[in-house]
């Protein structure tokens, strides 16, 4: 009994842990909306360093200063669209995690779907033909004999 | 026909492999530049501290097939890049532009100093804003300017002379000629 209590007091302690994060207090702007704003687009932009990173997390020193960059871009008054397209534009799709749905990424995007698709497709062709194949001619005497004596000798 | 569609399986997976195969002898480290074929962003260094070499603007990169080298001297590869940069600047095979990407004030003067400076110009790049509008995501980086001042190939990493002969010296020469 205590050790569940204490299994579920540790297991609310990890919910109460914060997402790991390398912003720095300094670097926070006052503006608490703004503020949100920018840990919120920080999220879904890569670290073109260490790539596998958010620039949330990352503490690569070009990190840091691209998310100063982006809180300048967002104090400036530039909607989190603009902001986005600002790095864009220097570093390409690659700055986002999550790509955008145009031409160059359709294959990206789709190909999951339509192989879904296609293998439920050859799933059901396969299952019906299956299903309506005729059922084979019943056996001739002599067939049913020769698989008596079969059935005999491993019995 | 269903013979074929036996095969089908075996080719998607074929087809599969090979994609993958690219996709991993891909280098992810190397993300394309947006700027290839376009100008370069516009910009306007000051010189580093008494280095004794001027600094320089985008405008300045105009009319000559040049390199722009980013570096600082707190990159290793900088220093292993370093002694072929003078060897190249010293032939007079190519001009080349240095910014010097978030160094501590003297960092850099000391730096040319010690390892002598390839450079016909070196911008002093102490905030970092520059080499983010370059795209740069690592130093060294090289990227060969045409004569009209267009970014026309992105080199990341340093240019050894394998680099140089085999990929860089190609491009350089044949802008050379045709503009």
């Amino acid at each position: 009994m205590k050790r569940a209590a204490s299994l579920a007091l540790f297991c609310l302690a990890l919910l109460a842990a914060a997402p790991a994060r390398a912003v720095a207090p300094d670097e926070k702007l006052a503006d608490p909306a703004l503020e949100a704003r920018a840990e919120a687009l920080e999220h879904r932009l890569r670290c073109v360093v260490c790539q596998s990173e958010s620039l949330a997390e990352s503490d690569a020193f070009l990190a840091k200063d691209l998310r100063k960059l982006l809180r300048e871009r967002i104090q400036a008054g530039d909607t989190d669209k603009e902001a986005v397209e600002y790095l864009v534009r220097r570093y390409g799709q690659y700055v986002l995690l999550l790509p955008r749905f145009e031409p160059a990424t359709y294959v990206l995007w789709l190909l999951p779907g339509a192989a879904v698709l296609i293998g439920a497709a050859a799933a059901v062709f396969y299952i019906r033909r299956g299903r309506n194949a005729p059922a084979p001619a019943p056996l001739d005497d002599a067939d049913e004999a020769r698989l008596k004596q079969i059935l005999d000798e491993h019995a | 026909m269903k013979r074929l569609a036996t095969f089908i399986p075996l080719l998607v997976f074929v087809a599969i492999g090979v994609i993958f195969a690219f996709g991993l002898s891909r280098d992810p480290s190397r993300i394309p530049s947006t700027l290839i074929n376009r100008p370069l962003p516009e910009f306007s260094l000051p010189p580093i501290a008494d280095a004794g070499v001027p600094g320089f603007a985008s405008e300045d990169v105009i009319g000559d097939v040049s390199l722009v080298n980013v570096f600082g001297s707190w990159c290793v590869s900088c220093r292993i890049e370093h002694p072929f940069l003078l060897k190249l600047s010293r032939a007079g095979e190519v001009k080349i532009y240095g910014v010097d990407w978030k160094d501590k004030p003297g960092d850099g003067a000391a730096w040319l100093e010690e390892l002598g400076n390839p450079y016909a110009a070196v911008g002093d790049d102490a905030d970092g804003r520059v080499a983010i509008d370059l795209g740069t995501t690592g130093a060294p980086e090289t990227y060969i300017i045409d004569r009209q001042g267009r970014v026309r190939y992105k080199q990341i990493g340093p240019i050894t002379p394998e680099v140089w002969n085999k990929t860089l010296k190609p491009i350089v020469e044949h802008l050379k000629k045709s503009s």
